[in-house]
């Protein structure tokens, strides 16, 4: 007897169709994998569960949970469930938190009004609770406030909330994607053991093949609100029957075609970092007295040849993006030397910058947030063109949009729309044609794909080797993906607590990591290949 | 899957639509128009002459000839009224008009350039923002004269930091957003990163705050004008109308009545249009109905 039966789900909100005859099932104990790319319903089926659906929303077909008929139960019967037997874990931990209540408040709170209990045994449960995600009261008393957690804390608070009645079911929609790997494999190790524990079943949302397979023992794959492939993940991943699985598989594992590098070593380093600090003023304690300044980056030097491409990987919070913005003279080291093409810009006005700006330019992580919305893309893709010595006329210009437009792959017409008008990949298309359209020597990539759906994140990763091949970019990936690194760099710097603990090859450094940082890292890291060997094996 | 909200740029059409369907931003507009109409009509064309006393003709009550009756000096208080919303209209525009031009640069230059430039700043609009709107202006034209242009000079200043707040507020949250680190990538310097990213992003919400503060300069300038610092006589204006109102109240009520009732409508009509832009204009105030 499963616990979670859903038959022939259709959902249409408003006029649009949603879901369409989504078949699933969970039985208590059983880890179930929901696959799908952005838009396809993943969320919206988890929602439907919950019965948390938005207004104009209309559910059709069958959903039973533990005999209860969700579609047709009252909202009374609703709030029972939902906290007590049913359970959510959401992607963002920063705002699934009430921010001015303490930890142990909001998970007392599920269990006191669930439960009835009284304030000092719902206190007591939720103090086992926050022990048993790994967040015990000796480091982390309960009247702690999210703000002063991290990440990765926050989303063991959420899982707490969660987990704290013993839900039958617990629903997590991407709950490590706002996470770095090494926490994202230590939420999954707890997710596991919760689900051995209590015989709980688990419906685990996620746009990571990668993630689903070491987790799931069966898996449905969502596509545009139809279910496209459904079953066993290690046969499912290995046969591949169905052509979108085939699809998502390999798109997942997309390694663009990049030539041997074409290093000439004598040639002058582009990029020169050298022994490079930056301290930002820490918490004051005390009003009269100053506070201890927290380093951000620790003597950090390196080099970056023309037209190689450098990965700079680690985990959140290292150092990374700053280390990036004062590659990019957003931000001034506090000791230490940057010099570009043999020139120093450390300190330098803006004026004279200009220069090495044209050069040098970003692609930052969020293609929502990084274009103002009250812009036309003529406008915003133009923008470094400022940095031109001669201001081009206006036709001139639109042309070399229109040609930058063109270099990565969208059309002219393009031109005259607004950034809300493109899909996420489309913005990041976009983003790029930004960086390039000055002809740059290097492009700072921050975490360009980590937002993007694996089909999108495949082409994106083309179109990087790609112009690097063609316009002989060289680029600095930062990312903490290191399939990302192993696909796009012939150089891997890792950097940990705001030092660069190890540099090498790439191959070198992520098939035989040396220093305990990388070690971590690599070993985190979600594999699918390695993930489905894994569940073969188990299964013989 | 998450769930943006962002700022989109929409059609003039679909804007349009919304602003018909939005019930606040209707009323307070068909107000706000009235008043102007009103207002601009008292230029060409009033029922009676307000600088003419026909003391045969005085407190008359409202009939066909004068609608909302006459004043102690048998002026037509309809008439009175429509020269009086000129008044506070122009008062009102350029207090706004002055705290706009002055605050919204200094707000906005506070946010882009932080640290010590911005808390003194700030401290120096926390100063001004300490002091009674009122009172302060009752000590400017105490000090320079009553009259209508010290009325528009003295309210305007107090404007100033009530924008300079908000503008400062908004264009904070604006900054550390990743298009404007991509603008500063692209080399543009402090100045034209907020003249082309920063404002346009607050306009919004200065819009709001215009219409509120407009608002609130015509209750100020009525304010000043019942106690005698406001435009002086004869240029009738509806606090001075109240003042004259103050002593017949009982035996004259439609002297009190009318300006009182035209203070009150156009406030209110206006703090609904401001209500309404807000709405109109940000996704996240939408409210389901």
């Amino acid at each position: 007897m499963s616990l979670l039966e859903i038959e022939n789900l259709s959902l249409t909100i408003g006029e649009m169709p949603i879901l369409k005859g989504v078949d699933l099932s969970i039985a208590p104990g059983e880890v179930i994998g929901l696959v799908g790319e952005s838009g396809s319903g993943k969320s919206m089926t988890a929602l439907t569960i919950m019965r948390l659906l938005p207004h104009l929303a209309r559910a059709g077909g069958r959903v039973s949970f533990d005999g209860i008929d969700i579609l047709g139960a009252s909202e009374d019967q609703m709030c029972a469930l939902r906290g007590d037997d049913i359970g959510m874990v959401f992607q963002e931990p920063m705002t699934a938190l009430n921010p001015v209540k303490t930890i142990g408040e909001q998970v007392a709170e599920g269990i006191r009004w669930h439960t009835k209990a009284g304030r000092a045994e719902a206190e007591e449960r939720a103090r086992k609770m926050l022990d048993r995600v790994g967040l015990p009261e000796a480091k982390f008393p309960l009247s702690r406030y999210p703000h002063e957690l991290s990440g990765g804390q926050r989303q063991r608070v959420v899982i707490a909330i969660a987990c704290a009645l013993k839900p039958k079911l617990l629903i997590a929609d991407e709950p490590t994607t706002a996470l770095d790997v090494v926490l994202q494999a230590q939420i999954l190790d707890l997710l596991r053991d919760l689900v051995r524990e209590n015989r709980m079943g688990l419906l685990l949302i996620s746009h990571d093949l990668a993630v689903v397979t070491e987790m799931a023992d069966r898996l449905t794959i969502l596509r545009q609100g139809e279910v496209m492939e459904a079953g066993d993940t290690a046969r499912t991943l290995s046969e591949q029957l169905h052509s979108y699985t085939r699809e998502l598989a390999l798109a997942s594992m997309h390694v663009p075609a990049r030539p041997k590098t074409h290093l000439t070593g004598s040639a002058k380093p582009l990029l020169e970092v050298e022994s490079v600090s930056r301290d930002y003023p820490g918490r004051r304690k005390f009003l009269f007295r100053s506070a201890e300044p927290i380093r951000a980056v620790d003597d950090v030097s390196l080099t970056i040849e023309p037209a190689q491409s450098v990965a700079l990987v680690g985990r959140s919070g290292c150092g990374k993006s700053t280390l990036a913005r004062m590659i990019l003279a957003l931000d001034r080291p506090t000791a230490g030397a940057i010099r570009f093409r043999g020139e120093t810009i450390t300190g330098k006005a803006e004026v004279e910058l200009k220069p090495a700006r044209r050069d040098m330019q970003v692609v930052f992580q969020d293609p929502y947030g990084s274009f103002d919305p009250r812009q036309k893309v003529e406008k915003l893709v133009a923008e470094p063109l400022h940095l031109l010595e001669k201001q081009p006329a206006r036709a001139e210009r639109r042309d070399m949009v229109a040609h930058a437009l063109h270099e990565v792959g969208l059309g002219p017409r393009d031109m005259d729309k607004y950034p809300h008008e493109f899909s996420g990949g489309q913005r990041q298309r976009l983003s790029i044609a930004r960086a390039i359209i000055t002809r740059p020597k290097l492009v700072v990539a921050d975490e360009p794909v980590s937002s993007l759906d694996v089909s999108i994140r495949a082409q994106i990763l083309d179109l990087f080797a790609e112009l690097n091949q063609k316009l002989g970019i060289a680029y600095l990936f930062i990312t903490h993906d290191l399939t990302v690194a192993r696909a796009m760099s012939d150089e891997v710097l890792v950097m940990h607590e705001g030092k660069i603990v190890e540099r090498g090859r790439t191959r070198d450094v992520l098939d035989n990591p040396r220093s305990e940082a990388a070690q971590t890292l690599v070993a985190a890291a979600p594999d699918l290949h390695r993930a489905i060997a894994r569940r073969m094996q188990e299964q013989g | 899957m998450t769930m943006h909200v962002e700022l989109t740029e929409e059609t003039l059409g679909k804007v349009l639509a919304k602003a018909f369907g939005n019930r606040s931003f209707l009323i307070g507009f068909a107000i706000a128009l009235l008043v102007a109409a009103v207002a601009l009509l008292s230029f060409i064309w009033t029922p009676y002459d307000v600088t003419k006393l026909v003391i045969a003709d005085k407190t008359q009550a409202p009939s066909a000839a004068h609608w909302f009756g006459t004043d102690h000096f048998g002026r037509d208080i309809l008439s009175m009224i429509m020269v009086g919303a000129r008044n506070s209209i122009a008062v009102a525009l350029v207090a706004v008009g002055i705290g706009m031009g002055a605050g919204v640069p200094l707000g906005a230059f506070a946010a882009a350039r932080g640290g010590l430039a911005d808390e003194a700043l700030m401290r120096v609009n926390d100063l001004v923002f300490a002091f009674p709107a009122l009172l302060s202006a009752i000590m400017i034209t105490a000090i320079f004269g009553p009259g209508a242009v010290n009325a528009i000079i003295a309210i305007g200043i107090f404007n100033i930091p009530v924008f300079a707040r908000v503008a400062r507020a908004g264009a904070l949250a604006i900054w550390p957003r990743e298009f404007i680190l991509a603008a500063r990538a692209a080399g543009k310097g402090m100045t034209q990163i907020t003249v082309e990213h920063i404002l346009p992003n607050i306009a919004t919400l200065l819009l709001v705050q215009g219409t509120i503060q407009f608002a609130l300069g015509i209750l100020a300038e009525a304010g000043l004008s019942y106690v005698g610092l406001g435009a002086q006589p004869p240029m009738p204006s509806w606090g001075r109308m109240l003042f004259d109102a103050q002593t017949r109240m009982v035996t004259v009520p439609w002297m009190a009545l009318f300006p009182g009732m035209a203070i009150v409508v156009t406030v209110l009509g206006l703090n609904l249009l401001g209500d309404g832009i807000a709405d109109i204009l940000d996704p996240r105030s939408r409210r389901q109905r």
